[in-house]
């Protein structure tokens, strides 16, 4: 067939450079001169993991106004150099740590990590800016309070989770939590947790690796912030005894979502790819797996209706998500816990596994094709300890799994009469509280 | 500069080749020329529905098995249904692209049908638009654009009126396949690591011996010229209050199109088919976002085949008042009208769009459908120039454009108002039906 030589190859020790700078920062470099631009991505340690429940949201607010002004740049100069240049920076926080990303054309990289460098070691916190920004974040949040998806997500993540687990909150915080979070606040979280202590800067694209490793250190090597703080424990969850339920009616609705599961493992765990593998028969491979086949095609239930684990750092949500109309609800919940039982009662065929297996090594073509798909795996590496031959020996350890790995991932995680099953829908359907 | 090379087989298909060998990948994708802008009331949202009886089997390949198949080997398969095209891709590891070739040349044809699967897909697609309409936003655009449109097919959106979804029948979606689904109405590119010579004969091999259909006739009715602005207002349950402005604008393939997209991204951002920049440093993110009328503002022109509309929506405060934010456009409006933009302002836009470019043609899969969408339009030039195109554009084009396009009498005004709980408390809305069962 059609098929010539290309220059690809896989990302691994053998081509990525990793350097670590004498204050800890790792950063790693990879070239790729098929495209005109760079993707940079980069992590601190400085999430919404080390908030209290009270300020919700100061994690998130502190990432999102570092780019409203520096010591260095207003906002003005600030957009001005970015948007001069056609570039991209985005500063956001997550549960554990805040990431940064951004894109240029290949020339306009040093403008990209300059940027990074001010807004990281000296925002302003300028008040005006601040508060426009709480603005439009209370108003996303009002959206966000009208939206079923996003109800029902909180409903299961409140009561699948602890009120002392990071995992019980939204990094956006609420409307009760973002007006109460004050700059000195904002000054002092940043102050605490904004260092270079596993801080990550990942860069490709058509650039040179001695180059940017030199503008990173330029920019970067002289920064210190003591009593830089661990990542803390996180605790224990314990499954309820017996399956949980949560509605929210909101007015106005005509579609029902239903997001519910349980917990599945961190991305540490030894079973981690037997549990993603399990996963994509139950709910990714082929039209969302298993329950897609059950929900949509077989009983045409539901536009979507699939799973996905969400494995991060502490053991996360294995759950099932589908939007279905209001009456169908309590059956869609029926068809999707007969398929988590099906996947404790037998193994998986030989066939869904060798599948599967194919699926997960065959798409890394397609994956590593741009620069943002290298950055993702790229930081992935580093920031789950995977060893940059990750990718490289990825094709062995998904072939390394059996049958029974998989049997034995869902047995563990799975408990379809422990679940937590959360509905957000119209508030005047009788069937939708179930 | 263009590598790209056109074919016209026998039977009429276009075939448009690309080699890239970065990465030993394959995008293909098959256009079919129609989309919702061919129906008529009675049929809105049947090109979408057809799309989706496309994943529903043919005889050779039943229904979910190219879904396994496409998986088992990495790929990515997927289908979109827009105003003016229906049109399907696979990107495949380069060994495999066999399987997309011999899949889409299958279903050009041989597409099944079934009546349980056409029952079991109504309600899957009602589901899908009731997804939508959880959306304040749906219901806003929707109204916009019917007020916009009264004759064209613009007028409807892509998914269809609720009620064509419950009466359309199954002789109706065949009938829409058998009339548009044919070698002479479909456009398939590919882009990727492929020798081209072997690829076209691979290509004529397998849908050569396709017949050509008869000549297609497509439904379309041009839109009389708009005598006055319009307004629609929508009230339902919503975070805010929205406002959407729309002014009729020219097809992509009309010369103030490229003129049209420059004003856009002085006032809105730089923006292509949907995906922009960020647009801080914008006239209208200085006129409403910092004087906090608003939270956002974002400007759209899609490009389409026949005129559509130039839509800026912004999203209010929630104690946010329309009017004001209204009158704060108009006056950055009537500012680009009377011809205030520099040629410094314009040097940025073009920097802009250059950057927007690169970023949305990294992977094979968007090259191809930027391909195939452009040669819908009337040829892949229109994409492969799009540079060289806003490069061309004078100033005193742009300000031509301006001022004949941003006229108040040629729009219509979207005014979303929230309706939460009955006070019009937004929190009461929220709190008040939660709790476990």
């Amino acid at each position: 067939m059609a098929v010539t030589t290309t220059k690809q190859s896989i990302p691994g020790a053998h081509n990525i450079t990793r350097a670590v700078l004498d204050n800890g920062i790792v950063v790693l470099v990879y070239e790729n001169h098929a495209a005109q631009s760079v993707v940079m991505s980069a992590s601190v340690r400085a999430g919404g993991q080390f908030e209290p429940p009270e300020k919700n949201g100061l994690a998130s607010l502190t990432a999102n106004a570092l780019l409203r002004g520096t010591a260095r740049y207003d906002f003005d100069t600030i957009n001005e150099m970015l948007e001069s240049s056609g570039a991209d920076l985005d500063i956001g926080g997550a549960v554990h740590r805040v990431n940064i990303n951004g894109k240029a054309l290949a020339e306009d990289l040093p403008l990209l990590l300059d940027l990074m460098a001010d807004s990281m070691r000296q925002p302003t916190f300028p008040e005006d800016h601040i508060e426009r920004l709480r603005g439009e974040l209370i108003t996303g949040l009002h959206f966000q309070m009208q939206n079923t998806r996003y109800r029902a997500s909180r409903a299961f993540r409140e009561r699948l989770f602890p009120a002392d687990h990071p995992y019980h909150y939204s990094t956006s915080g609420t409307l009760d939590t973002v007006p109460n979070i004050s700059i000195d606040d904002m000054r002092a979280f940043h102050a605490r947790h904004y260092g270079p202590a596993g801080m990550v800067i990942v860069i490709v694209g058509a650039v040179n690796t001695d180059q940017a490793v030199q503008t990173v250190r330029e920019r970067f090597a002289d920064w210190y912030t003591p009593d830089q703080p661990e990542l803390p424990s996180i605790p224990t969850v314990t499954l309820p005894t017996t399956t949980q339920r949560a509605f929210v009616g909101l007015a106005g609705k005509t579609q029902s979502d239903i997001i519910m599961g349980t917990l599945g493992p961190s991305r540490f765990a030894e079973d981690y790819l037997a549990a993603l593998l399990a996963n994509s028969v139950l709910g990714q491979f082929g039209m969302m797996g298993r329950i897609g086949a059950s929900v949509r095609e077989k009983s045409g239930l539901a536009y979507y209706a699939s799973s996905q684990l969400d494995a991060s750092f502490a053991p996360s949500p294995w759950l099932v998500s589908a939007g279905v109309n209001p009456k169908n609800v309590e059956l869609t919940v029926e068809k999707i816990i007969e398929q988590l039982e099906r996947l404790i009662d037998e193994p998986v065929s030989e066939q869904d596994l060798a599948q599967n297996q194919s699926y997960y090594t065959g798409r890394l073509p397609l994956q590593l094709e741009s620069n943002e798909g290298l950055v993702g795996s790229i930081i992935n590496m580093e920031i789950y300890a995977l060893g940059l031959d990750h990718l490289v020996n990825y094709h062995d350890k998904i072939y390394a799994l059996t049958r029974d790995d998989l049997h034995a991932a869902a047995r563990r995680y799975l408990k379809p009469d422990q679940l937590v099953i959360a509905v957000s829908g119209p508030a005047d359907t009788p069937a939708n509280g179930g | 500069m263009s590598n790209v090379t056109r074919h016209i087989l026998d039977n009429g298909m276009t075939v448009l080749l690309k080699e890239v060998h970065n990465a030993p990948v394959i995008s293909w994708w098959v256009l079919y020329k129609v989309g919702s802008r061919n129906e008529h009331t009675g049929i809105t949202g049947i090109s979408h529905w057809v799309e989706h009886m496309m994943f529903k089997g043919t005889p050779k390949y039943g229904a979910g098995v190219l879904d396994k198949m496409v998986d088992s080997i990495g790929g990515s398969w997927n289908a979109q249904t827009s105003m003016d095209y229906t049109a399907y891709y696979e990107t495949l590891p380069a060994e495999h692209i066999g399987l997309a070739l011999a899949a889409e040349a299958d279903r050009m044809v041989n597409a099944m049908f079934d009546m349980e699967e056409v029952e079991s897909e109504r309600t899957v697609i009602i589901s899908e638009r009731q997804g939508s309409e959880n959306s304040p936003f749906f219901w806003l655009g929707e109204e916009v654009q019917a007020a916009s449109f009264r004759v064209h097919g613009y007028h409807h959106e892509v998914i269809g009126d609720m009620t064509d979804l419950h009466t359309m029948t199954r002789d109706d979606l065949f009938g829409h396949y058998k009339r548009h689904y044919a070698p002479n109405n479909a456009i398939a590119v590919a882009v990727g690591a492929f020798d081209s010579a072997e690829m076209l004969a691979q290509i004529n091999a397998i849908y050569g011996a396709i017949p050509a259909g008869e000549p297609v006739k497509l439904f379309s009715r041009p839109e009389p010229q708009q005598q006055g602005q319009r307004t629609v207002t929508v009230e339902r349950p919503s975070g805010s209050s929205v406002i959407q402005v729309a002014y009729h604008s020219p097809a992509a393939t009309h010369p103030d199109y490229f003129a049209l997209q420059l004003v856009n991204s002085v006032l809105c951002g730089a923006e292509m088919m949907g995906g922009g920049l960020e647009n801080k440093t914008s006239r209208l993110y200085k006129a409403l976002v910092m004087t906090e009328l608003t939270a956002s503002v974002d400007g759209s022109l899609y490009p389409t085949i026949d005129p559509f509309m130039y839509a800026i929506s912004m999203v209010l405060l929630p104690d946010g008042d329309a009017d004001a934010a209204i009158t704060a456009l108009d006056s950055e409006i009537d500012r680009m009208r009377a011809g205030e933009i520099t040629e410094a302002e314009l040097a940025r836009a073009r920097k802009q769009a250059r950057a927007l470019f690169a970023y949305t043609t990294e992977r094979v899969t968007t090259q191809a459908f930027y391909l195939a969408f452009s040669e819908s339009m009337g040829g892949f030039e229109w994409f492969e120039n799009y540079l060289d195109q806003l490069n061309a554009v004078t100033l005193e084009q742009v300000k031509t454009a301006a001022a004949t396009y941003l006229r108040p009498q040629n729009r219509t005004v979207g005014i979303l108002i929230p309706t939460n709980g009955d006070g019009n408390d937004l929190n009461d809305a929220y709190d008040d039906e939660e709790g476990d069962d």
